[in-house]
């Protein structure tokens, strides 16, 4: 049934969504929403947009209260009364800061509108197509597993009624081979992951708490947008220091190792895993890599070049390199990467100073459109 | 919405109806004729959303009204049981599936509001006109409502929905700047001036036969005030308005530059306005009148002895109190409880009110029995300001508890900080004044001499929200057009807030 209200109410959305672009900044920098971040939608919290008039200071106001208490005790500003909902419908500003819920996707497209991010262009990769059964239909012949117990059993109902030969005082129903009806299935197309994101961090001793959130938050935003860019996206997690592994999310964003830092181990794992299981014909590529850009030694950095230039950069869409600045790092590691790739388009590079960073750092590496 | 929901009364709750429409008549309540009608959730929530009407103009206010309503069903937190609209016949909803004794509840509450709308002199200013056979008040606003919506939606087709919200927006700001007694005035304020006013020119100074003593019988500063009055009438009538006028919405709408579509737009919200404005002045009244004869015709009538236990519990809950939150069932239906009390007892007048000894107090009881006699006046007669001023006493503040409490800047909280009734009273009637909004006038429509519209905030010891206020200065100019400034004080300094069209501005005056 439809709602005269909802027309108004899709209004209301409109205008928290513009409300959403506004604040856009915010969200991100704090990375309110990931905190809040449900199974597929993610819920914002704004104030009330309240019609401004003229109106008392609050606190200067006060009030009068009915109850227990003497002078000086607190007095707790009420919520009103819990399943009260009487009298007429209220003119009153309701309390509540108002929840709003957002599907991740609407949340990429505010970020792409606001940042005014280009669609990904089709790398000419196909997406991979998996196809998969489903059972939607009721058919006569098959085998006895897939046996449709309810509908043989209605149709020789129906047929022993029909027949004359239903006794309601003796109900036994014999299916015959016509009454038997077995489930069938469909075969459908459905497209798989055709897009891995593997995101690279630095977890040496140099990188402290906040750099790491600084790196999470950049990720989730990251992932909202390739997510939605492509049908699917799989996510693999590096973490390095002088050597790396692989990880969980979870794992990823709470290590903290110390000890040296040694980049080509990352980079060589990541080659390691690319070659393993995502061939780069069939699979839009997007290594991340974050570090404070301070790397053991110029060998290891050449190992490093050397590697993007043989495996890496070939097999991805684009190579992200963000640098998040450290109070101990040199941050050397991205003018090297600056000096030897120059004008290279398949590598792209930036310098996260802080929070406020992060925006333009999520423009640099997808404003390209790659 | 569609047709096959059938929204009308099952026979179970319509025989209810009769039943207890027959026992309010009965107990003496005098209401107009009443639509009750069934609603879900979902539609109880979007009409809820529309402030009681099916129809509204489109504005996203109610679309936000509606997702918080909804949410805060769908978490638990709150369910609308009732609603009852001011109209000629008065038309009441009930929330489907609710269980019998709800209704039932529900059904006396909504004969005693009704009755309010119809005899409370404040909601005369709804009456559209009277029929001319019957002499019952004409109040159509169901139609009227749904009329302004059809108005604003055909705006909005022609200019387009954004530029129209976005001055419904700019006028909602406006909205409570309107003049509660207005309606009681007579629409021209007779011509009072007489001639000697109309030549203001002339120094009133007086008569001086010997000349030695002008100085002492007319001294300087005698002069100088003349000098000043004079003045003062001079700018006065030059002054437009010329005297401050409160209704601001009115105001506009007659003097400021407006396209045929924004006079019509603003012309119906200050008719909303005004229709909303008696329900905010009669809040604890029209409430605690409601839950004394839902309280009296359930326990006396209407309920059989399975039932009573329910209701107990369902009345406790809407007369609960929460610290920090008046709630206007209980306190007005206390009051009209003491005030029977008291007219019972014969608990007035000069004899009463001097009487200062306790035992003799407690036990005073005259027989006077005037009590139901009492109420039924007070209802028709006051509103929750007068309805405080008048009725409130010690002993019921020190009976039912209440405080008054503030901001303590030391704790960073609200404190309780007097049960004195004198404090509490103040504090109460502070609340109440004016519906709770700060009183405002427009002062000067010529300011400076530059067509500026200059407002004037009388201030009674609270500031305004200056956020706030800025925010509405700018939907000010948006109808004004030209620069806005208001007189006003803050943190004690005289001070003037000034929106150009493009900066806010404030200083001391």
């Amino acid at each position: 049934m439809t709602l005269k209200i909802d027309q108004d109410h899709s209004r209301f959305r409109k205008i928290v969504r513009g409300k959403i672009r506004q604040n856009l900044k915010k969200y991100i920098s704090q990375g309110e929403l990931m905190g809040k971040q449900g199974n597929d939608v993610v819920s914002i919290p704004i104030p009330h947009i309240d019609i401004p008039r003229f109106r008392f200071a609050d606190k200067q106001q006060g009030g009068v209260g009915q109850g227990e208490g003497e002078a000086g005790d607190g007095v707790g500003q009420g919520q009103g009364q819990e399943g009260d909902g009487k009298g007429e419908a209220g003119k009153d500003a309701g309390q509540h800061a108002l929840e709003v819920e957002l599907t991740l996707d609407e949340l990429a497209e505010i970020l792409g509108e606001e940042l005014e991010l280009p669609n990904i262009e089709d790398k000419g990769k196909n997406a991979i197509v998996d196809q998969k059964d489903r059972y939607v239909g009721v058919r006569r012949v098959g085998p006895n597993s897939l046996r449709h117990f309810k509908r043989t059993f209605k149709s020789a109902l129906r047929r022993q009624i029909s027949m004359g030969s239903y006794d309601p005082k003796n109900p036994v129903i014999i299916p015959t081979r016509d009454d038997m009806r077995y489930r069938s299935w469909k075969t459908k197309d459905e497209p798989v992951a055709n897009a891995v994101i593997i995101y690279m961090m630095d977890v040496s001793g140099s990188m402290g708490d906040e750099q790491k959130e600084i790196v999470r938050i950049e990720s989730f935003w990251l992932d909202t947008w390739l997510r939605k860019q492509y049908q699917g996206v799989e996510t693999r997690f590096i973490i390095h220091d002088a050597v790396a592994r692989e990880v969980d999310r979870d794992t990823f964003f709470r290590t903290r190792e110390s000890g040296g830092t040694m980049i080509s181990s990352a980079y060589r794992l990541a080659a390691q895993v690319i070659g393993d299981d995502y061939p780069p014909s069939e699979w839009n590529i997007y290594p991340f890599h974050f570090s404070d850009g301070d790397n053991w030694s110029v060998d290891d950095t050449n190992v490093c070049v050397n590697l993007l230039k043989e495996t890496l950069l070939p097999a991805s869409n684009v190579f992200c390199y963000g640098q998040v600045e450290s109070p101990y790092g040199s941050g050397q590691f991205i003018k090297d990467l600056r000096e030897n790739f120059g004008d290279d388009e398949r590598i792209i590079t930036s310098e996260v100073k802080d929070r406020d960073a992060i925006m333009g750092s999520i423009r640099d590496f997808l404003g390209k459109g790659k | 919405m569609s047709l096959a929901y059938d929204r009308r009364l099952p026979d179970y709750l319509r025989a209810q109806q009769f039943a207890i429409e027959a026992i309010a008549k009965d107990a003496g309540l005098d209401f107009f004729p009443l639509l009750f009608e069934v609603l879900s959730y979902d539609q109880m929530n979007e009409i809820a959303a529309f402030g009681g009407f099916p129809t509204r103009y489109p504005h996203w206010r109610f679309g936000m009204e509606y997702e918080q309503l909804k949410k805060s069903h769908e978490y638990g937190l709150s369910k609308i049981y009732e609603m009852v609209i001011n109209n000629n016949p008065s038309i009441a909803y009930l929330l489907e599936g609710n269980s019998i004794v709800d209704q039932k509840l529900v059904m006396a509450h909504v004969y005693a509001h009704v009755d309010f709308f119809k005899n409370n002199f404040a909601f005369k200013i709804t009456d559209q006109g009277v029929d001319p056979e019957t002499g019952v008040p004409i109040r159509k606003w169901l139609d009227t409502f749904a009329n302004h919506g059809a108005i604003v939606r055909r705006w909005a087709r022609r200019i387009g929905i954004e530029q129209v919200e976005r001055f419904i927006d700019a006028c909602l700001s406006l909205e409570n700047l309107i003049d509660p007694q207005k309606p009681f005035r007579p629409s021209h304020p007779p011509e009072t001036r007489d001639e000697d006013e109309a030549l203001p020119e002339e120094l009133r100074l007086l008569r001086v036969d010997r000349d030695y003593m002008e100085s002492f019988i007319n001294p300087e500063e005698f002069v100088a005030q003349e000098r000043a009055r004079v003045a003062e009438e001079k700018t006065r009538a030059r002054r437009f308005p010329e005297s401050p006028d409160r209704d601001v919405l009115g105001f506009l709408l007659v003097n400021a530059p407006l396209e045929r579509w924004e006079r019509e737009v603003l012309s119906l919200l200050r008719r909303e306005a005004y229709y909303y404005l008696p329900q905010m002045q009669t809040k604890i009244m029209n409430e605690g009148w409601a839950t004394y004869w839902h309280s009296r015709l359930m326990t006396e009538k209407i309920c059989d002895a399975s039932e009573i236990v329910d209701y107990a519990d369902r009345c406790a809950g809407v007369l609960a109190t929460s610290p920090g939150q008046l709630n206007p069932y209980k306190l007005g239906v206390e009051l009209y409880r003491h005030i029977e009390y008291r007219w019972d007892r014969g608990q007035f007048g000069r004899e009463w009110d001097d009487c200062r000894d306790y035992a003799t107090r407690a036990g005073w009881d005259r027989r006077t029995g005037l009590g139901r006699k009492k109420i039924f006046e007070v209802r028709a007669l006051y509103t929750d300001v007068t309805f405080i001023d008048e009725f409130l006493t010690p002993d019921f503040v020190a009976d039912q508890k209440l405080y008054a409490f503030g901001w303590s800047e030391r704790n960073d909280r609200y404190e309780i900080e007097t049960r004195q009734f004198r404090e509490v009273k103040k504090k109460l009637l502070t609340q109440l004044t004016n519906a709770g909004s700060p009183i405002i006038r427009v002062l000067d429509a010529n300011h400076e001499n530059r067509g500026e519209l200059l407002l004037e905030h009388d201030h009674h010891g609270v500031d305004l929200k200056l956020d706030w206020a800025q925010e509405v200065l700018v939907a000010l100019n948006r109808v004004w057009k030209r620069p806005v400034e208001i007189f006003t004080t803050v943190e004690d300094k005289a001070s003037r807030l000034r929106f150009d069209g493009t900066e806010h501005l404030r200083r001391t005056r």
